[in-house]
């Protein structure tokens, strides 16, 4: 469907696999793409074309183009900064900037990406005490199901499985390790589809 | 019997217009408050325009170009508050470029002369230095408030300087100013022995203050009702603080994070109890949870809370919001989601304002904040909303259609989609309906600023519906210059139109020429807009003041940034420097004098005119011309006109035609009109001309356009020159002696 060809979920596709392996590839195939989209529109190139403001855009704004295409998981084209925009005054801009910096520092932010969904979500993991608020929590975000987890089987009877990639860049099951170890080491999370994510965790 | 007859004679004898004496007349006009009112008034007749011009004490100037001190001072000579704005609006997002201008200065100046015993001042976006605050202070003894909304240029010593002398202040407000915050100790420069202090707001101040000082003035100034502290005011500040002020109307807060022992808590707690007349609380930077439930006491009478600097929660949010059942306006941060504004809803049924900051406007990766939902909420809930500020990353057509049918009251509807020219997430439409079912419903609504993905049908909606209308600030939306015509067109109270990055061009800007003198002004920047479309512009409206702000690198045919308002008092000489402000041309060793305007509008007529007209020299320096210089091209049918009319064109070059009258020139051919193109060769005239009439084009620079050996002209066949006229906008005349 072409609505749903706008929606990029091929690319979405792309972003699946291990770090260092597919993606690369899948960045490349993306930037072609994210680049005849015009910057600053939704992933609706028709709808581009007829709103003529976009061609403009180009030469006015910031491109992040190449930050972006590397840790390339979001399905919609690159969004660039574009000068006085969204209309903030620059004395609250300051303000939520400082106040965003510490607030990272203190907390424990880790974005959360979902296969399928083409915008991540970001969570302070310092509010659950354990895993299963967690489970919880990102159960009601992305209105999945986890399924029952266990140690040798992993997530049991769901199409959803929660994982995460920590520090030394390896994807396991949210679930593997100690809570606190898991704490100190998660860097993201992604709940996979179900059949990416054999072969992780325990069990073989 | 009746009444003396003597009397009644006389009294109907009077020639005056007026039945009553000046004294009555102005007593009574003196109690009319809005501006607006006391303008119309003005219209009446010569005796009310003379006794609301006597009896005005308060004048606002929404553009502070727009007329000059000298004016208003010969208008109203008893006025004792002023409020000035400057720079325009997209300034606040850095669309302005630095040294804009907006200098309050000047201002002051001829305040101190004509009103000694001004008391108020309250700046929007001017340019305010130090040295102008130590100016106000000494030079105004009467000196009572000074408001500074985003004002920038100076620093705390600027502050210092009024805390030193202004020994009768009561208003002291800072907020949202560009300012150079060197340290707190200017807190300590109000003298022991000062007590008038009503109002105190300097939470835009990052240094920490000398609190000491702080304390002693707070408990001093027994009249002090509004108390706004900066962030760098501690939890146990605070509550010393509210100690010695239990009478605060307005509060706000300063940091909320530090520990507190459990001591400290029961006082705070006690504190904030004794605060019985609060309706306005503010600050609660780093609101933290544990925190918010001390605020809860004096929480009952609040009608406005200010939480758009504290990250809150939805269930914080709620519970905060059940201690306030009078809330009538609510800032909040989108950290509070849906969730929360659904507590709005449920909580406030009397809230008339709704700003809903985002928190994070620039990742745009992660979804958060707030979206129509959260929105939806609210209008259920609060049907006596009238004004929102609401930015978020998704929205519907049907969810805007439901929110003001449920909330049809809105005076004030500024919606932010924050991804621009972003369509209806569920059906992929454009906005267009959206904002169609605001301006059908909301008959009221006076101030509209757009967002999403729109066509121009959005506009024709507005210019058919929104006869209220009075601000439109539209960015990344439209299909062509048929938009703002309808905006334009149809939207009879229009005063202020901020337009960025949409498709339209010279005919869309030319369309407004009846429109911009009744307005206040007209901002378009990234648009298609030309120089030529500006230039002429300027000259069709002589009235309106036309500035470009270029970009660096762009284009020179583009004018990247407009901005477009009247004025009773000409071009503005503080402009910052331009490349076309250069000295008059040089020709040879000669000086060239400068003729003062003529008033001539081109046309087909004009140049006519121009070249009959014997003008005396006057004394406009050089540096007065050139302001800007009229570009238009020169159709083969206006030369027609132009030789229908004895006026030929001589020679053009690549950057100026130059025109002649025909009687003072022999020429070789038979006399037929030369016409080039633009930019083509040069054509020498046989005989001497006195007169010339330089049209410039597009490249024309005067100082080498007129320099012999460079134009093309033989100037040995101009021995008997004696006039050259540069036709310019502002009809500026050059002539060489």
């Amino acid at each position: 469907m072409e609505f749903e060809r706008d929606l990029h979920l091929d690319a979405t596709e792309l972003r699946l696999g291990l770090p260092g392996t597919a993606t690369k590839q899948s960045s490349e195939k993306q930037k072609p793409n994210s680049n005849l989209a015009k910057s600053n529109k939704r992933s609706l190139p028709d709808m581009n074309e007829e709103s003529a403001g976009s061609s403009r855009e180009n030469s006015r704004t910031v491109s992040s183009n190449d930050k972006k295409s590397h840790d390339q998981e979001t399905a919609p084209p690159i969004k660039a900064q574009v000068v006085g925009w969204p209309p903030i005054r620059s004395y609250r801009k300051n303000c939520l900037q400082a106040k965003k910096l510490e607030a990272e520092a203190a907390g424990l932010y880790v974005k959360v990406s979902m296969d399928g969904a083409p915008y991540l979500r970001k969570i302070d993991l310092k509010v659950y005490k354990g895993y299963p608020e967690l489970l919880k929590a990102l159960e009601e975000m992305f209105k999945f199901k986890a399924g029952k987890y266990s140690e040798r089987e992993g997530y049991n009877g769901s199409k959803h499985v929660p994982t995460y990639e920590d520090k030394d860049g390896d994807w396991m099951l949210v679930g593997d390790v100690p809570w606190d170890m898991f704490i100190s080491s998660c860097k993201r999370l992604r709940i996979m589809k179900e059949s990416e994510a054999r072969g992780l965790g325990c069990a073989v | 019997m009746g009444p003396n007859p003597k009397m009644r004679k006389e009294f109907f004898d009077s020639t005056r217009s007026s039945p009553f004496p000046d004294e009555v007349l102005e007593r009574v006009l003196s109690l009319l408050k809005s501006h607006k009112d006391r303008s119309a008034v003005s219209l009446v007749c010569k005796d009310w325009y003379n006794a609301e011009s006597w009896s005005r004490a308060h004048v606002f100037i929404g553009n502070c170009y727009s007329v000059s001190p000298e004016i208003v001072a010969r208008r109203f000579p008893r006025v004792k508050s002023v409020t000035l704005k400057g720079k325009p609006r997209f300034s606040d997002f850095n669309l302005v470029p630095e040294n804009w201008g907006a200098d309050v200065h000047p201002w002051l100046v001829v305040f101190a002369a004509k009103y000694p015993f001004l008391e108020e001042l309250r700046l929007k976006r001017m340019a305010v230095s130090d040295e102008s605050l130590e100016f106000l202070a000494i030079n105004f003894p009467n000196f009572k408030v000074l408001s500074l909304l985003s004002c920038d240029g100076f620093s705390t010593d600027g502050l210092a300087a009024i805390a030193t002398h202004c020994k009768n202040l009561t208003q002291l407000d800072i907020q949202e100013n560009g300012i150079d915050d060197k340290s707190g100790s200017w807190l300590s420069c109000f003298p022991e022995n000062f007590t008038s202090l009503e109002v105190l707001n300097f939470a835009n101040l990052n240094t920490d203050v000398n609190f000491d000082a702080l304390e002693r003035l707070v408990s001093r100034c027994k009249s002090l009702k509004v108390l706004k502290a900066s962030k760098s005011i501690s939890l146990e500040h605070l509550q010393r603080l509210l100690v010695c002020a239990p009478q605060l109307i307005e509060l706000g807060t300063g940091s909320l994070m530090p520990e507190l022992t459990a001591c400290q808590y029961a006082q705070l707690e006690n504190a904030f109890s004794q605060l019985k007349n609060l309706s306005t609380l503010s600050g609660l930077w780093e609101a933290s949870a544990p925190y918010l439930p001390l605020l809860y006491p004096a929480c009952t009478n609040l009608t406005f809370l200010n939480l758009s600097y504290a990250f809150l929660q939805s269930h914080e949010l709620e519970s905060l919001l059940c201690q306030c059942p009078h809330l009538r306006r609510l800032w909040v941060l989108d950290t509070v989601g849906d969730k929360g504004l659904e507590a709005v809803g449920s909580n406030c049924p009397l809230l008339e304002e709704l700003r809903v900051f985002p928190a994070d406007p620039f990742d745009e990766e992660v979804v958060h904040g707030v979206t129509e939902a959260g929105f939806l909420a609210v209008s259920y809930g609060c049907r006596r909303l009238h004004y929102v500020l609401y930015f978020c990353r998704q929205m519907t057509n049907a969810a805007v259609a439901t929110i003001v049918q449920n909330c049809p009251d809105f005076t004030h509807f500024r919606l932010c989609i924050m991804n621009p020219g972003q369509p209806d997430y569920l059906t992929n439409e454009p906005m267009d309906e959206a904002f169609g079912a605001v301006v059908r419903t909301c008959t009221k609504l006076q101030r509209l600023s757009v967002s999403g993905l729109l066509t121009d049908l959005t506009f024709e909606y507005i210019g058919q519906y929104a006869k209220n209308l009075e601000t439109l600030s539209v960015a990344f939306a439209g299909s062509s210059d048929r938009g703002m015509q309808c905006m334009l067109e149809g939207c009879p109270k229009l005063r202020k139109l901020e337009i960025r990055d949409c498709p339209f061009g010279n005919a869309a800007l030319l369309s407004g020429l009846e429109k911009y003198e009744s307005m206040r002004s007209l901002w378009m920047s990234a648009c298609n807009v030309t120089m030529n479309g500006c230039r002429l512009l300027a000259r069709e409206m002589p009235r309106l003041n036309v500035e470009v702000m270029k970009d660096d690198g762009s284009d020179d045919s583009q004018a990247d940034k407009v901005y477009v308002y009247r004025s009773v008092v000409g071009p503005r000489r503080d402009a910052p420097p331009c490349k076309w402000m250069k000295q008059a041309a040089v020709m040879g060793h000669q000086r060239i004098k400068i003729h003062p305007t003529m008033n001539c509008h081109p046309g087909p007529m004009h140049p006519v005119k121009v070249l009959q007209k014997q003008e005396a020299p006057g004394h406009l320096t050089c540096s007065n011309l050139l302001s800007s210089i009229i570009r238009f091209p020169i159709s083969s049918s206006y030369v027609h006109e132009l030789a229908n009319n004895g006026v030929c064109l001589l020679t053009c070059l690549n950057d100026a035609y130059i025109l002649g009258m025909a009687k003072d020139l022999k020429r070789e051919s038979s006399g037929a009109i030369q016409t080039c193109e633009h930019g083509g060769g040069p054509v020498v005239p046989v005989l001497s001309p006195t007169r010339l009439l330089v049209v410039p084009t597009m490249k024309f620079k005067p100082e080498i356009g007129l320099r012999s050996g460079r134009t093309g002209l033989r100037w040995a066949g101009f021995s008997k020159l004696r006039n050259i006229f540069v036709v310019n906008a502002w009809e500026h005349c050059v002539s060489r002696t």
